[in-house]
């Protein structure tokens, strides 16, 4: 069994309970506009590309075997998507690595024994696995595998979602999961609709079935800031609400960044419009209110 | 760069400056005085010692006395002619010198040159001020009479030729060239023991002695010597106590008066006995400190090793019957720290200064460990100790947190604490490991709980070792030769062995078949060198003063630098580990593995310095392209386990040391050596261009390293540290790493986890890019930033440029 994955992060202190590894899958079933990892949406492999690295040897021209790399005449390189397959035969010969890859094909058992390397760091800590992207149920059974194998060596694994899994799905692995770190993007199902391209109706329903499971201390919330589309006033009681009636215990606020530049590279389109993070004031509201109604607030940088 | 990202990089690093800043925290008026003296005094040579050396080996004092009794005979005539001079409102006396940052010189040893003073005077970094009378004193009296006579002289003349040869083509480097033996540090002895029971036991030994013994007239001779440096130190406490009664008597600030009262009283109580409380325990040990760093200008000076441990009982009993609280310790210890701090190491020239270039004299203060009984070490004077050096943070001492698994989270965690807001120090060691080592090298299991660390990383059995190091071994070019056939290309002489054209290798057995063959007739050069340098030593220097600490010594009657130390070690400190693994990673993977060029191809590029062969020095120093130590890849990682196991094995191979009895053993550490032999390098296998640094301790080659922290700590943790006397490791963390406790706590953890799976030491510099360039640009604005460099921090705008850069160059690991 293969999987898609874009990134292993090690020494990870931020995504659950002690020093952990971060397994980023590629591939999301959805859209949001201020999306932070771009290259975790598509599935298959792309290239990006880093002007800033690039030495101009035009080795990956003459590497592409689709003629997929054209050269302007300010020596700077164009990727024709359309024509590219992400082959990766242009990124193997490229020196400086201006050119790069995204995403490989990994086995169950590669994964697993990459995780493995620092099965001391979690035991010391407290730490263990978590699966992040992407959206990982988007490769359901490549996941459960792992969950299992990290099951088997009491490795502790957590899933950054955004909740937008089918109940099947997620009935069959929820029990090989220890912590859920699960998103609330937008409360109004108009707005999540626009912003994210799918309704937020299942995410939500996901999030009570969790917790009439008998999950609830198994959840962190994990809310992203995106200043004028997440971060109304509406949008905030809205979810306070909800959590307050789930009694849900903790929430991470995750600000904003512009990353622009990323989608540049990746050559795909970016649709936000704001590029200033959410102001200090703001999110120091934000945090209050959560934390009025009894919440744990947790505010990333 | 937008200006609003201008603007926030500048805030960014104004609050890092600040955050730096802020700790500092003497305890009081007085301390903040000292302080301010020591830090911004300038270091002078002062000629005091080198004109009464001078003169007492001129006089008829010296005149048909065994070399040991000449020996004991000179520093007799130092301790009852130095200056004694008193910082204004200190509490422990005895210095060093004429004054603070006063440095005086060892002619006997290495006598410098006119040139040589020129230099230190002038220099741009890190001068040694020297005032023209100094000048012509040495050109008049000094020079004249040493030139030929002195340590250094001797042992050039009697190096042979190869060993001329590849020190001077940057194979090695010789640390006994410029200064005497050392590395040791104090144990328990020195705080058990006053002079007059060290008397005594001389006293017996001399009874016991028989003549039938064929060494019976060379023990006497010694035995002699140590009584004679016994009365000494007397001479000179009690000169100390004369003195504070004169200044206590003239005092007019009541106080004080009563201060100096008491200072004077405890001169005349210790170095003669051992000391009854806590002031007199630091005052006892300074004496010592200050003797055994007139005698000579040992290496790493002195320190006085497991200084919680040692401590601890006269702390508890001062509180315990009202004499002491825990606001005057602090006091005393940060007055002791200052100490430290005046007394900058000696001048160096040349390739010692190149291989040490700071001032830096490598004190080092360890806290934390295991007792004797193999208990918990930690105590409330680790934790005071800790205080001491967040608030003072000064160049000197150095410390080192000894970290066992019996050892609580806590004192780890406070720790790290110091380290947060960025100066270097604490470095941590894995005190478990360390007895493992000491124990593989035959040490009783008592003694191998007492150990520590000295200098930089380098592991002993305190109070009772002498464990000599020899000098740096540049492993990445003896690569450089066998990949010329024997050749030393910078010069074109032949300075090795042929081992074979490379381009006639098969496979990668063969080059490493070859490079270990180059490797261990390098090493039977140094050995040579090292044995002739100990013999020399052991005759021509003996250190009588130094030998009455050490155990056994006395009981021996024999010199420290003769062998009378109860364990006798020998080490060569191994640098370039990471050049030499991702060198040899380099060629394996991409000439003989895949093929991607030629060994020939490969030659002329490191022959061309990579100029026209850029694309090839891009894979070469891409670590997505070419394996790297450091990243968790076991291509790599696999050859530096091998190269370990190899240096060390070869190293072990020799049979022990002709005079000491010392076994050979190896360190991994390089000080700042690792920009000289970057210097004499040429182009490596790496990628690395010619001339530039090559990878220091056992860290990744700098900036190779992109899997993060846990990943070098995976790759460092194969090797095999047990077999050696230690390993440097620097990582450079943002800030950020030290943001919350939850973020320490989990640091904590992750060193506990390095040390489990076998690591040695680790240090972290927390310090932004960012910053360290800004300091470049406004050196002005950042005289106190303080860096870790090796085994010690520094002052980041006193280091040569090509170390600063190379700094800089360290992968910055953050959270993520």
């Amino acid at each position: 069994m293969e999987g898609v994955i874009f990134d292993v992060q090690r020494y990870a202190i931020h995504d659950g309970p002690g020093i952990r590894t971060n397994i980023y899958l590629k591939g999301c079933p959805l859209r949001c506009w201020w999306c932070q990892n771009p290259e975790g949406i598509e599935q298959k492999p792309q290239l990006m590309y880093f002007e800033f690295k690039c030495l101009h040897c035009h080795l990956c021209v003459d590497a592409c075997p689709r003629n997929a790399i054209v050269i302007d005449e300010n020596d700077i390189h164009r990727i024709r998507r359309d024509l590219c397959d992400g082959c990766g035969i242009c990124s193997s010969k490229c020196p400086s690595n201006a050119l790069k890859l995204v995403g490989r094909k990994v086995s169950v058992e590669m994964l697993v024994e990459e995780i493995k390397r620092d099965v001391l760091l979690y035991d010391a800590s407290g730490g263990g696995v978590t699966f992040t992207g992407g959206e990982p149920f988007f490769q359901p059974e490549f996941l459960k595998e792992v969950l299992l194998a990290c099951k088997e060596l009491d490795i502790h694994t957590a899933v950054e979602t955004s909740g937008f899994v089918s109940r099947e799905v997620l009935k069959s692995l929820m029990k090989d999961i220890n912590l859920f770190l699960h998103d609330i993007k937008l409360i109004r199902e108009d707005e999540h609709r626009i912003y994210t391209g799918v309704s937020n109706s299942l995410i939500l329903s996901n999030i009570r079935f969790l917790v009439d499971s008998g999950r609830r201390k198994d959840i962190i919330i994990r809310f992203p800031v995106i200043p004028t589309i997440t971060d109304t006033d509406h949008n905030v009681d809205g979810i306070a609400n909800f959590l307050a009636d789930l009694k849900l215990e903790e929430i991470h606020l995750l600000p904003f960044h512009d990353v622009k530049e990323k989608y540049e590279r990746l050559g795909m389109p970016y649709k936000m419009n704001i590029h200033d993070a959410p102001s200090q004031e703001r999110l120091k509201e934000i945090k209050e209110r959560f934390e009025d109604i009894g919440l744990k607030v947790v505010l990333y940088g | 760069m937008s200006i609003s990202v201008e603007i926030q990089a500048q805030e960014k690093i104004e609050k890092e400056v600040k955050r730096r800043r802020s700790s500092i925290r003497p305890i009081n008026e007085r301390i903040a005085r000292l302080r301010e003296e020591s830090v911004s005094a300038e270091v002078k040579i002062s000629s005091e010692r080198a004109r009464l050396i001078t003169e007492f080996y001129r006089s008829d004092m010296a005149k048909g006395k065994s070399i040991p009794v000449q020996r004991a005979l000179a520093f007799k005539y130092l301790m009852e002619n130095v200056s004694l001079p008193v910082e204004d409102g200190q509490l422990i006396v005895g210095l060093r010198g004429t004054g603070v940052k006063e440095v005086p010189t060892y002619p006997e040893i290495c006598t410098h040159s006119m040139e040589d003073l020129e230099i230190l005077d002038k220099r741009k970094n890190m001068p040694y001020k020297v005032d023209e009378e100094t000048k012509l004193l040495y050109k008049k009296e000094i020079i004249p009479f040493w030139r030929g006579r002195a340590m250094r002289d001797i042992i050039f003349e009697n190096l042979p030729k190869e060993w001329i040869d590849a020190y001077e083509a940057g194979v090695w480097t010789e640390f006994m060239e410029q200064r005497a033996p050392g590395h040791t540090a104090g144990g328990e002895r020195i705080f058990r023991m006053g002079v007059l029971d060290i008397k005594e036991e001389i006293r017996r030994k001399m009874e016991e002695l028989n003549p039938s013994d064929p060494e019976y007239y060379e023990k006497m001779e010694e035995l002699k010597a140590m009584d004679i440096v016994a009365d000494a130190i007397l001479i000179y406490a009690r000169r100390y106590a004369d003195k504070l009664e004169k200044m206590a008597e003239e005092e007019k600030d009541p106080v004080r008066k009563q201060e100096l009262e008491q200072m004077a009283e405890i001169c005349r109580w210790v170095p003669a006995h051992a000391p009854r409380t806590f002031w007199e325990a630091l005052q006892h040990y300074w004496f010592i400190h200050v003797g055994v760093t007139y005698e000579t200008n040992p290496w790493d000076s002195f320190n006085p090793g497991r200084i919680d441990q040692h401590l601890y009982p006269f702390y508890k009993r001062d509180l315990e019957e009202g004499r002491l609280t825990r606001e005057k310790a602090k006091e005393l210890l940060q007055a002791f720290w200052l100490k430290f701090n005046n007394q900058p190491a000696v001048p160096k020239v040349g390739v010692t200064a190149e291989e040490s270039f700071t001032y830096n004299d490598f004190s080092k203060l360890n806290v934390g460990g295991l007792r004797e009984d193999g208990s918990d070490g930690v105590n409330e004077l680790s934790y005071l100790i800790l205080e001491v050096l967040e608030e003072m943070r000064t160049l000197q001492p150095n410390t080192a947190v000894l970290v066992s698994e019996k050892n609580p989270d806590h004192f780890l965690i406070r720790a790290l604490k110091v380290v947060g807001p960025g100066f270097g120090e604490p470095p941590f060691f894995n005190f478990d490991g360390a007895i493992v080592k000491m124990l593989r090298q035959g040490k009783s299991l008592e003694d191998a709980r007492k150990c520590g660390v000295s200098g930089c990383v380098e592991t002993g059995a305190f109070g009772r070792e002498a464990y000599i190091l020899t000098g740096y071994f540049n492993l990445p070019k003896v690569l450089e030769i066998t990949l010329n056939n024997g050749v030393d290309p910078r010069t074109g002489k032949k300075i090795g062995i042929e081992t074979g054209d490379p381009r006639n290798f098969k496979s990668f057995e063969d080059l490493w078949n070859a490079f270990l063959k180059q490797l261990k007739y390098f090493m039977d050069i140094k050995m040579r060198g090292n044995d002739i340098i100990e013999s020399l030593y052991a005759k021509y220097l003996p250190v009588p003063f130094l030998s009455l600490w050490i155990e056994d010594c006395v009981k021996r009657a024999k010199d420290y630098n003769s062998g009378g130390a109860r364990y006798n070690t020998q080490y060569i400190q191994v640098v370039g580990l990471g050049t030499l693994t991702d060198s040899l990673a380099a060629i394996k993977y991409h000439v003989f593995d895949r093929g991607s060029f030629s060994m020939d191809y490969l030659l002329e590029a490191l022959r061309r310095d990579f100029n026209g062969y850029e694309l090839m020095r891009e894979i070469l120093r891409n670590p997505e392209k070419t394996p790297k130590f450091g990243n968790d890849d076991d291509y790599a990682d696999e050859i530096a386990k091998r190269i370990v196991d190899s240096v060390v094995s070869i190293i072990e191979s020799y049979p022990p040391s002709p005079v000491r009895r010392a076994s050979r053993r190896a360190y991994f550490l390089p000080t700042t050596v690792h920009v000289y032999f970057g210097k004499v390098t040429g182009a490596t296998p790496d990628g690395r261009k010619s001339g530039f640094p090559v990878s220091e301790g056992v860290s990744p080659v700098q900036g190779m390293d992109r899997r993060g922290i846990a990943a070098v700590f995976r790759s460092v943790a194969k090797c095999d540290w047990d077999k050696t006397g230690g390993a440097l490791l620097n990582q450079k963390l943002t800030p950020d790493i030290f943001d919350s406790e939850d973020n320490i706590r989990k640091l904590a953890q992750l060193i506990r986890t390095f040390f489990r799976m076998g690591g040695h030491h680790v240090q972290f510099n927390v310090v932004s890019a960012d910053l360290l360039r800004e300091a470049q640009r406004r050196p002005q604005d950042f005289q106190d930033l303080m860096v870790r460099v090796a085994g010690y921090s520094d002052y980041f705008v006193n280091l040569p440029k090509g170390l600063q850069d190379e700094i800089i160059e360290r992968t910055e690991h953050m959270a993520v």
